[in-house]
């Protein structure tokens, strides 16, 4: 009886739209490869964190007085006197860092399977898309609390505005709405943080799936499992059915349906990720100082200068770039390269072995100092600079982007391993 | 490969530990402080609230949560801790006036809420041990963690007085800096050096726990949770295991 | 073959347990989002008791003190408004106080806990204005009764205990807030003696 009501249910909205076709076409016939690994955990942990900032985020702002006079005791008063206020915004503050973490892993993952080559090229632009309103999102959420190191912060940041060439000075006070950081700032940097951004952030979300489920997802071997039809075997075929939309015109080899064993698996991934989590805001709120930062206790003082001002640690490794080039409009060049140039990394690439298990040995040499690099460069970032600090920074500033140039080089003519006809696992 | 992956996310996430360490290079002694010692803690706000809180208020907290938190009846709050005409829900704010405070000391005596949370509970533990004789300075005291502070020795009457030890080092340059090496007190104060420590970590116990007062209720939920997220491991593993016996 | 997966007895129990911890876990995230809605301190801090000093009041003479941002009426009734009191039963609709517009300890033919000190909510029953305090120009309003409070939004009338009276559109009698005697002339009003 109860059954036959929700059969029937269901059948009046598929009537309607397509919720039955659409469940199937993107979950419970999707073809996924079978052999994802630990890496693949990423992409449904970014959409975890996502729906936990906007959910905290729109609860703080029920709380939050978005003026210069009010925002600092707005915080404390959401730590104190609202009921629950402190882990919710706890849980904003660390879902911030962790949605980096989250990120740059996910990046990674992109990166060393080559997820980025030819046909992905556009799920990795929509990608650094999200990855730059990210950081936008954050540069503008991180003034709200209105502390020494948001005013600093945000004064520093909008002041590279001001190495352009011509327009520079008219830009940074359009950008700030008077001649210091103010309410005025504070009150727009609030409305793209709660409104404009997150709508953007969604949006090109949305747009990131809709190519990726377009192509298809890539996997550790970078072996596709769409064949051409008819040229797969049963076994390789395996036993499960897969949208039409997938199975119609190719083979699908080495692949099982997203529900129920991928939900499965990443329900178990969120799990093991929200116990880290957990153990952060219950434990470790400030991150040790990286992820609240401890002059931000302090309310922004136009007059003073904290000692050190250190960007959060997620723009630590641009950041150190910029130090590390002591010219500013050049400075700025190579800060906004540095993000730039991985927009075009699909093109930099020109080999057609996507995965570094069958890639050369330079490549895999290439990848790890890049990676070193941009470690290195992360924690100067953080530093004071000195002398020697400003040398190391320079030396890492050239590994990062001779990652790029390298491997523009060696990939047109590299010597690859042969690449199985089947996936491994 | 696998194993050279491993190693970089462990890099990255042992990485803000490389990247501590940005700071003074003045030693702070370490504060034993425990905020679950309620007599330490009433004691550090009857401390505060006599010594600090004439000049430096704690804005963000209220009368009635510190009572509450260490378990001072409202009326006893009222009659021993509440010297201007404040209710007790409301925010502790002090009576002094900012400009003419600014006048006095060089700059307005900051709110104290956040100061444990903003420059550590070592910090102000060793700051209140540092004062000393400094007969340049507008107050005739110094301090060796917070040079050239406008502050006076408030604690003096219970501390006594220190007097520096000098020493002179000549740089390359020629150029001499006298650093204090260290401080004798002349011990006149109504404390000996024993019950002026114990006296001082009340005294931080008390900001540490202003700058934070959920600090023991987040950890003890937090515990709760962890415990809760295990459970939900296990079983999503166990399921997943399950689910993908048919691939396997 | 068929996406079904094989519904062994372990599968699912093992799905419908960690359906139930899951949902476990959603409900008790939900947990501080909904409280943070709750009146936070500073809300609370705002609305706390009000205490007020009776020491000087005028016999006939009404007080206005403010608790939780409404107004609360303090009236020092006479013997000949309390007298009247008792005459009215017949005019009103619900001269017992049977609805639980006061606390138990109000709940007594002058809705008082002292007789000639009369405490209430100075807030209409109808739609939410303030009645006018009439006291001895009532009888223009409800004839033979020489004192009361008129509602000049709807015409509500009520008498000297807050007592609804009949033919108005107010439904109810006026609310008696919690209050208790500190001492002869202090009064706390928003709290129940025990709950101080």
């Amino acid at each position: 009886m109860l059954k036959k009501l929700v059969l029937d249910g269901i059948d009046w909205v598929d009537a309607r739209i397509p919720m039955t076709e659409t469940w199937n076409k993107h979950l419970a016939q999707y073809p996924t490869p079978v052999n994802f690994n630990f890496w693949y955990f990423f992409g449904s942990l970014a959409m975890l964190v996502l729906v936990n900032q906007i959910l905290t985020g729109i609860w703080l702002t029920m709380h939050y007085n978005p003026s210069a006079e009010g925002a600092f005791a707005s915080i404390e008063y959401i730590m104190r006197d609202v009921p629950y206020g402190w882990l919710l915004r706890y849980m904003h503050s660390t879902g911030a860092s962790a949605f980096f973490v989250v990120i740059y892993l996910h990046m990674f993952r992109g990166l060393i399977y080559g997820s980025y080559q030819k046909p992905r090229e556009l799920i990795w632009i929509f990608g650094m898309l999200i990855f730059l309103v990210l950081m936008a999102e954050a540069f503008m959420g991180y003034l709200l609390p209105w502390g020494q190191m948001s005013f600093w912060g945000a004064q520093v940041i909008i002041s590279l505005f001001g190495a352009i060439p011509i327009i520079g000075d008219d830009l940074t006070l359009w950008i700030r709405g008077d001649y210091v950081i103010s309410g005025a700032t504070l009150n727009r940097f609030f409305a793209l943080h709660v409104v404009a951004l997150p709508l953007a952030l969604v949006a090109l979300v949305f747009l990131h799936i809709v190519a990726l489920h377009e192509v298809g997802s890539n996997n550790p071997d970078g072996v596709e499992i769409k064949q051409k039809k008819g040229t797969a075997s049963e076994e390789a075929k395996g036993k499960f059915t897969f949208h039409k939309q997938y199975s119609g015109k190719k083979d699908i080899i080495d692949a099982v349906p997203f529900h129920p064993y991928f939900t499965v698996k990443d329900i178990m991934g969120v799990s093991g990720f929200l116990i880290c989590f957990a153990a952060v805001i219950f434990f470790i709120p400030e991150g040790g100082g990286y992820f609240l930062e401890p002059p931000n206790f302090e309310a922004a003082n136009g007059l003073k200068t904290p000692d050190h001002i250190a960007p959060v640690w997620y723009y630590t490794p641009y950041y150190a770039i910029l130090r590390a080039i002591p010219d500013k409009l050049i400075g700025v060049v190579f800060f906004g390269g540095s993000i730039a140039i991985l927009f075009l990394l699909p093109w930099l690439d020109r080999c057609k072995v996507k995965s570094i298990r069958y890639r050369s040995w330079k490549h895999k040499l290439n990848i790890t100092q890049f990676i070193i690099c941009f470690i290195v460069l992360g924690v100067l970032g953080a530093l004071p600079a000195t002398p020697l600090l400003t040398t190391v920074a320079q030396v890492a500033s050239v590994g990062y982007f001779g990652f790029f140039i390298a491997l523009w080089v060696y990939s047109k003519n590299e010597k690859t391993k042969p690449l199985p006809t089947r996936l491994t696992h | 490969m696998k194993k050279l992956m491993i190693a970089l996310v462990a890099l990255l996430f042992t990485f803000p530990m490389f990247a501590s360490a940005a700071g003074g290079n003045v030693h702070l002694e370490k504060a034993n402080y425990d905020l679950s010692d309620k007599a330490s803690l009433q004691n550090g706000a009857k401390l505060f609230m006599n010594y600090c809180f004439a000049c430096h208020s704690t804005g963000h907290q209220r009368y009635q949560r510190v009572a509450t938190d260490l378990g001072i009846p409202d009326e006893l709050m009222r009659e021993n801790l509440i010297f201007t005409d404040s209710k007790i829900g409301d925010l502790m704010h002090n009576s002094m006036d900012k400009k003419e405070s600014a006048k006095w000391f060089g700059a307005a005596p900051p709110d104290l809420t956040l100061e444990a949370r903003l420059r550590g509970a070592d910090w102000i533990y060793t700051y209140l041990h540092s004062f000393y004789v400094d007969e340049s300075r507008p107050f005739g005291v110094n301090n060796t963690v917070f040079p050239d502070v406008g502050m006076p020795h408030v604690l003096e009457e219970l501390q006594g007085i220190s007097t520096p030890t000098y020493e002179v080092v000549v740089d390359a340059d020629g150029i001499e800096h006298k650093t204090v090496v260290a401080l004798t007190s002349d011990e006149t104060g109504e404390m000996s050096s024993d019950e002026y420590d114990q006296a001082v970590l009340d005294l931080v116990n008390f900001l540490v726990y202003a700058g934070e007062p959920n600090k023991l209720e987040r950890q003890s939920l937090g515990i709760w949770v962890l415990a809760f997220l295990f459970v939900l491991f296990i079983v999503s593993y166990l399921l997943k295991k399950e689910y993908w016996r048919d691939i396997h | 073959m068929s996406n079904a997966p094989d519904n062994s007895g372990r599968r699912k129990f093992l799905t419908l347990t960690t359906g139930v911890v899951g949902a476990i876990g959603a409900a008790a995230v939900a947990v501080p989002f909904v409280k943070s809605w709750s009146p936070s301190e500073k809300a609370k801090a705002a609305g706390a008791p009000v205490a007020v000093d009776i020491s000087k009041i005028q016999p006939g003479q009404l007080i206005r003190v403010e608790w939780r941002g409404k107004p609360v009426w303090v009236v020092s009734r006479t013997q000949k408004v309390l007298d009247e009191l008792s005459t009215l039963d017949d005019k009103l609709r619900d001269p017992a106080s049977e609805q639980a517009q006061q606390p138990d300890y109000a709940t007594n033919p002058l809705r008082s806990l002292k007789s000639e000190i009369f405490i209430a909510v100075g807030i209409c029953t109808h739609l939410g204005c303030s009645p006018t305090y009439l006291p001895d120009s009532f009888s223009e309003q409800v004839e033979g009764v020489e004192s009361g409070f008129f509602c000049p939004c709807h015409g509500s009338k009520f008498d000297m205990a807050g007592r609804v009276f009949q033919n108005v559109p107010a439904p109810l009698n006026l609310v008696i807030p919690p209050h208790y005697y500190v001492s002869e002339s202090q009064i706390v009003i928003g709290l129940d003696k025990g709950d101080a």
